[in-house]
């Protein structure tokens, strides 16, 4: 009785899974432990959750006590599913006894609406991208069973950055997921990159006195440079390498472990 | 004077921004003072404020390009920002005064003017709905506008005239109070509630705030006391007060009337908040739509330090020392949102949190951090100077004491009226002299809209919870546009953090704009209350989960708005294929038959 108990203290339900956590997990870190995937683009372990893409969006059933919604800000006479809550699995803690739901068809029709959204703001054609088949956002579209884009394109006007000798900017294609942001802060410990702008207006900008990357203490080697989902930064000096079928997302799944490292040397396979 | 002066030489540029910094390094402020100087803050500006604050030049720049009142190109040194609110727009009295203003004085919406005299743009609302259609000219507001007025004014830039030679009454912005309830009955006594918290003691305080029911009157509602109690306990470094003064919730005015001839008992709550939990600095962010009552407060502040109400050893007590900063915002809704108003503070965007960490543990520089509203604060005072009991001798079992509407829109008596929690839309609709009404907004553009079946529901926690903001529509008013404008507004305001609302806030006055223009279907009534639902639960933040209110309300209560407006079929595409075609035309130098669409 008292060993069940210790169990049912250290574990989250996901999907009718029971996953064991540790104290300061999320919920992104503990079914990514159990090997469960969890769709998401802006996040990657080690670097600081942000929560923003909302692809990783999962819903926790309430427990009986009413308390946890009646001061959600006026939202009492307007759920949508009052019997939960919607939170994103990565900057939420693990909790004991937390009933989730994550891949259900109604969840991932939301999570493909969501990656529609993400296409459908910038200008991703991926024909002529040298990320398509490497990139997570395609992959994931895939995933979800995106076919198309859906809603009517807002073809922004963005400006492209090919001041750096090695590394070009591609704000056409950008998500604003802040990967390179915290990359550049957190790992590479430089301050390359920020979000200015508001709203459908925010886009990716370069801290370097001219707003440039030549001006920028960026590197080739930089994690920053790598971590890219999409084809908004991308090496100079290589291109259209590897071939199609040999790329990434051919021959990995979205979910498996230790992908990162595979994605951010996208190169590995050239001579396999 | 010529537009050359106000470009700065980088000499005469450090040695403004040193100047600056030397009366306030906040962040905001030393931009406000570019802005107001220079007329736009340049690229050069940037990173002259980054090296002196010692910021990477990325966040100056993004702050910059965050707040609607920051520039990076410069704007008229008259610069006008007309309301666009649908009870302080410029189109409240039924007319365009913003296409009249332009007009007349030959000006493009947004653009300024070649000879740099004047810019003209619209703004979201100014909370000057209880004196109908206003705008901001280089910050001042100027109320009860008609084509009249907004003749004379065009007349006044053109030659040039400076303010003090404008009428003194235009500037002048009266409390319009219609009923006095609780708060507003009896001016508090400055200290005497201070004097009975520290007769109390600390949790003494702490338990008569939590034993008078006092709950959160931004609109969500949480228990004051326990938010104190929590922060109380809470280890930290330092803690902070925060009084959230940023009231950007169209229709909503309450704070104004509060700030301008209640601000002592603001800062009395403050400063007993302060007591309980032990902090001895406070914030009071104020709406840069308010900045013109910054001075009045300051004034308060002094005399308040004078009083020895502010400062060591407050009211002769060793050990409890605590004073008050003004920050003054730019022009962002999103700061009203607690965590994205932190942020501000701490001179960044303003891009709410993840919660938790909640600010009462890790608020202002990761310290522990009480944040509330003004009215909130301003009835903490009174409790503390009149108890627990006295306060809960008013409103219902769930929302006990008053709550203070700003009355706008259609009505014969616009302005402030406290009640007693628990009154009714119908009392409220009564008094404010509403005839003849089709709708209700409470709580503005992010609370809900309601129809003649709602007016006797009540206001209160346990009903409708609302920040005070209620604005009337008569039946003349198009509801449809009153929606197409409040779409429009969540579309500005989202900050651009979290995907759904980001992109949906703009699909969703996409589809608005398309319906209002009669190329709307029932296809995209279905993808409204689609995207609405998903936006609603999925966004990072209040503004986003509360966005698509007016839509969903809409298609809810008054379906009929929506599908009046229907074109035939099962579906229109949201562009128009001929017009797409100019572009070719003009190209190829054609305009011949075959080179339009049937």
């Amino acid at each position: 009785m008292e060993a069940k108990a210790e169990t049912a203290a250290n574990t989250i339900n996901i999907d009718g899974q029971e996953i064991p956590f540790e104290h300061g997990q999320t919920i992104m870190d503990a079914a990514f432990a159990a090997g469960v995937y969890i769709p998401h683009l802006c996040h990657r372990p080690g670097l600081t959750p942000h929560g923003s893409c909302k692809l990783c969006t999962v819903d926790i059933r309430n427990r009986i006590s009413a308390s946890s919604t009646s001061d959600r800000r006026r939202q009492t006479k307007f759920t949508v599913d009052a019997d939960s809550r919607s939170v994103s699995a990565c900057t939420t803690p693990a909790a004991a006894g937390q009933q989730i739901s994550s891949n259900t068809p109604a969840l991932n029709e939301v999570r493909k609406t969501i990656t529609q959204m993400l296409f459908i703001e910038g200008n991703h054609l991926c024909p002529s991208c040298e990320k398509s088949g490497d990139c997570t956002l395609q992959a994931v579209a895939y995933h979800l069973g995106m076919l198309d884009g859906h809603f009517p394109q807002f073809f922004p006007r963005r400006e492209v950055d090919a001041s750096h000798p090695t590394v070009m900017l591609d704000r056409d294609r950008c998500i604003l997921c802040e990967l390179c942001v915290r990359a550049s802060r957190e790992v590479d410990g430089k301050n390359v990159f920020a979000i200015a702008g508001r709203g459908t207006a925010a886009h990716l900008i370069v801290n370097s006195p001219s707003g440039k990357l030549a001006d920028s203490d960026l590197e080739t080697g930089d994690m920053a440079v790598h971590i890219c989902p999409v084809g908004a930064i991308l090496i100079k000096e290589q291109g259209y390498e590897v071939p199609i079928g040999r790329r990434t997302f051919d021959l990995h799944h979205l979910g498996e472990a230790g992908l990162e490292k595979v994605v951010l040397a996208k190169t590995v396979y050239r001579d396999e | 004077m010529s537009p050359a002066i106000r470009t700065a030489s980088s000499e005469q540029l450090s040695a403004f921004i040193a100047n600056t910094c030397s009366k306030s390094s906040h962040l905001l402020h030393v931009l406000h003072e570019l802005q107001h100087r220079f007329l736009h803050i340049s690229p050069e500006a940037v990173i002259e404020v980054a090296s002196f604050l010692d910021l990477p030049p990325s966040q100056v720049e993004s702050a910059v390009e965050f707040y609607s009142f920051f520039s990076t190109v410069p704007h008229g040194r008259f610069d006008i920002l007309l309301s666009n609110c649908t009870s302080c727009g410029y189109t409240a009295n039924g007319q365009d005064l913003l296409q009249l203003l332009c007009d007349r004085l030959h000006v493009l919406t947004g653009k300024t003017r070649d000879d740099g005299l004047v810019s003209v743009d619209e703004t979201s609302c100014i909370g000057m709905c209880d004196h109908g259609a206003s705008l901001l000219v280089n910050g001042r507001p100027v109320t009860g506008l008609d084509a009249v007025k907004i003749m004379r004014i065009a007349e006044l830039i053109e030659t040039g005239t400076p303010f003090e030679n404008w009428p003194a009454e235009w500037f002048d912005i009266s409390d319009s109070i219609r009923k006095i309830g609780l708060l507003l009955s009896e001016d508090i006594t400055a200290g005497n509630g201070l004097r009975e918290s520290l007769m109390r003691g600390i949790d003494g305080t702490l338990e008569e705030i939590t034993q008078s029911g006092l709950r959160g009157r931004g609109g969500a509602g949480f228990s004051t006391g326990m938010k104190w109690k929590f922060c109380a306990e809470a280890e930290g470094s330092a803690h902070y007060v925060i009084c959230n003064a940023d009231e950007g919730e169209p229709g909503t005015f309450k704070d104004r009337i509060l700030l301008q001839s209640h601000a002592d008992a603001i800062f009395e709550g403050m400063t007993t908040c302060a007591y309980a939990i032990g902090a001895e600095l406070g914030f009071l962010y104020l709406r840069g739509e308010y900045r013109y009552l910054s001075p009045h407060l300051e004034a308060v502040l002094a005399r308040r330090r004078v009083q020895g109400l502010l400062g060591s050893s407050i009211l002769g007590r060793s050990g409890f020392n605590f004073d008050i900063e003004i920050v003054v915002g730019a022009g962002a809704y999103i700061c009203g949102e607690e965590s994205a108003l932190i942020e501000s503070l701490e001179g960044k965007r303003g891009v709410p949190r993840n919660r938790p960490p909640f600010p009462v543990t890790h608020g202002y520089l990761g310290q522990p951090t009480v944040l509330n509203n003004v009215e909130t604060f301003v009835a903490a005072a009174h409790i503390a100077q009149n108890g627990s009991a006295w306060f809960r001798t008013t409103g219902t079992m769930k929302s006990p004491g008053s709550k203070l509407l700003s009355v706008s829109g259609d009505c014969a008596y616009p302005g402030i009226y406290e009640y007693p929690f628990g009154v009714s839309i119908k009392q409220v609709l009564d008094d404010c002299g509403a005839e003849d009404v089709q709708a209700v907004q409470i709580g503005g553009p992010a609370g809900t809209l309601i129809g003649r079946s709602g007016y006797k529901r009540i206001i209160g926690f346990e009903d409708l919870s609302t920040g005070g903001s209620f604005m009337v529509f008569g039946r003349k008013r198009d509801l449809l546009d009153i929606i197409v404008n409040f779409s429009r507004f969540f579309a500005h305001e989202s900050c651009g953090f979290c995907t759904p609302c980001r992109v949906g806030t703009t699909l969703l006055k996409n589809a608005m704009n398309k319906i209002a223009k009669g190329q709307g279907t029932q296809y995209d009534l279905d993808e409204m209350e689609r995207i609405g639902t998903l936006i609603k639960r999925r966004s990072h933040c209040g503004l986003g989960q509360t966005a698509a209110n007016p839509i969903l309300n809409g298609l809810q209560r008054f379906p009929q708005i929506f599908r009046q407006r229907l074109a035939r079929g099962d579906f229109e595409p949201s562009f128009d294929l001929d017009a797409a075609l100019e572009e070719a035309r003009q190209i190829t130098h054609r305009d011949d038959a075959a080179a339009h669409l049937e």
